[in-house]
């Protein structure tokens, strides 16, 4: 393994070499090629930026010798003393400042700002941040509309698989045959060890669907069409904030008593311990929400970088083997869609499972 | 971090949630419960028919074994008839040579006797016979002696001799 990782190393760096001197002695080229691959570079990150970020329509591809965009325009809910609602092509990609009672709207970088009618954007003293006005957002953006995608698609998939069984009796047809041994994994492995075989039952609601949902998001934001909805910290929030509450609503009287009068300690350690358990309750469900994050925004950042290198290299050492990478790093992020998945669940369920654990020996 | 909160976006939250939650209770009604009682009763029919199976089998066992205790009785039960019908079989033939036997004594012992009877009447007989043979040999002779006078009186003055003599 470590010898693995030394050659892949070494080879890395003879990439980097062979493209940095490769057109040395072309002394008139030379700055030509330099600001043409700063270009290309910060064309690349540009585009990784873009990758990551919410948008308002959803963006296939774009041709970008005529400029054109290719995709469809989502609509745009807005609040703003008023439900404000109009197609997100009205905005033709920020050209154009929108209209909507007697409001004006433009949107810069992805993002949606009240403005004038002339559209001015004021920015902040670093020229970096827009400051004007922001409404409140609730847009089918691209990320909305997945969620929409994914969720029907699930409902639909083991719809069917349920139906399955009734037409066949006791075994699933079809894409059952494939997802029923995930559930019982689910069941077997994961709810019924760290929750105990008494309570398990009314979270595996929960757990298999947010389970098969974050799996099924990972996926697809590894297919081309790129739509990482769990690279959005506001949607790892609102997974952590469902296990948090859950735990919290369902918790025993045991779990409160371990969290603001442990026993079996002195009282002064129970009174130092108390405040430092109510934060362990918020720490776990937002080490959940950084968790997922972290690991699905890195994943994409990494594998669009090296993706991206394939054209900066641009001899046939470094983008061939730029190119193994990427492959290699991207089943290895087929992976990690499933895994990140498996420990959202798992640690849920041990979060539960703590919730309504007995403690007869006290 | 402060990029993590610039980037929170509140519609997305909103979303998320409501589309999730309306996930979960969705799927609860027309996947998980279904699913999840199929797949309970499936194991437990498994779980039923293993079961059995071990009953079945261990009731077969015991059948085995009844039919062996069985066989074994049977086999048992036909020794002992064999061996009592030799042992009655045997104890007839020697009844039998027995009786034949005494029946072949007696058979004899009358024979003998019977041979003996006749035996003895016929020596009767013969003495008889041989009494009045030689009576009438001895008349013939005392005849003819008579014939003659004067043997008659040398005879009779013997006899009368011998009487008085006597």
């Amino acid at each position: 393994m470590v010898k693995a990782i030394r050659f892949f190393f070494s080879v890395l760096l003879m990439m980097i070499y062979s493209s940095a001197f490769g057109s040395e002695p072309e002394y008139d080229t030379i700055n030509h090629t330099q600001t043409e691959s700063l270009d290309l570079k910060s064309s690349i990150k540009e585009q990784i930026n873009h990758h990551l970020q919410d948008s308002h329509d959803f963006h296939l591809f774009s041709d970008e010798t005529t400029g054109k965009h290719y995709g469809f325009p989502l609509p745009v809910i807005l609040w703003d003393d008023g439900l404000h609602v109009f197609m997100s092509s009205e905005f033709h990609h920020g050209e154009t400042v929108v209209q909507s009672d007697e409001k004006f709207y433009t949107l810069n970088h992805g993002k949606i700002y009240k403005t004038d009618a002339e559209g001015t954007v004021n920015y902040d003293a670093e020229h970096h941040h827009v400051i004007n006005e922001k409404p409140l957002d609730f847009s089918i953006t691209k990320n909305v509309f997945m969620i929409f995608f994914v969720g029907l698609l699930l409902f639909l998939m083991l719809r069917s698989t349920a139906r399955s069984y009734k037409k066949r009796g006791d075994l699933p047809s079809g894409i059952g045959r494939f997802l029923e041994p995930i559930i019982v994994f689910v069941r077997e492995d994961i709810a019924k060890p760290n929750i105990g075989a008494k309570h398990y039952k009314k979270y595996m609601s929960f757990l298999l669907t947010v389970f098969f949902f974050i799996w099924l998001v990972n996926l697809f934001g590894l297919t081309p069409i790129g739509v990482n909805i769990t690279n959005n910290i506001a949607v790892t929030f609102a997974l952590a904030v469902m296990t948090y509450l859950i735990t919290t609503f369902t918790a025993k009287k045991d779990y409160w008593k371990h969290i603001f009068w442990m026993p079996g300690v002195p009282v002064p350690m129970k009174v130092v311990l108390a405040p430092i358990e109510l934060l362990g309750t918020i720490i776990k469900p937002f080490s959940l929400m950084i968790r997922l994050y972290a690991n699905i925004t890195a994943g994409h950042i990494v594998i669009m970088s090296i993706i991206g290198m394939m054209f900066v290299f641009q001899n046939w050492i470094g983008s061939s083997l730029s190119f193994i990478l990427a492959l290699v790093l991207g089943i290895l992020e087929l992976l990690v869609a499933a895994l990140q998945a498996y420990i959202f669940t798992m640690l849920s369920a041990l979060y539960f499972g703590s919730a309504v654990e007995e403690h007869d020996h006290h | 971090m402060e990029k993590l909160l610039s980037e929170f976006s509140v519609g997305l939250f909103f979303w998320q949630s409501l589309l999730f939650i309306a996930l979960v209770f969705l799927l609860r009604r027309f996947a998980w419960k279904p699913i999840l009682n199929a797949v309970n009763q499936r194991e437990e029919k498994i779980h039923e028919a293993l079961e059995l199976a071990d009953k079945t089998k261990a009731e077969m066992k015991m059948l085995q074994a009844q039919n062996e205790n069985l066989l074994k009785e049977a086999r048992a039960e036909r020794d002992s008839m064999i061996k009592d019908a030799k042992e009655t079989a045997s104890k007839m033939v020697g009844d039998a040579k027995n009786k034949a036997k005494e029946e072949a004594d007696k058979v004899l012992t009358n024979a003998q006797l019977a041979i003996a009877a006749e035996k003895n009447a016929a020596l009767t007989e013969l003495k008889t016979q041989v009494a009045s043979m030689a009576l009438e040999i001895a008349e013939k002779i005392v005849r003819d002696e008579l014939s003659a006078g004067d043997k008659q009186k040398k005879m009779a003055s013997q006899l009368a001799e011998e009487i008085s003599l006597n």
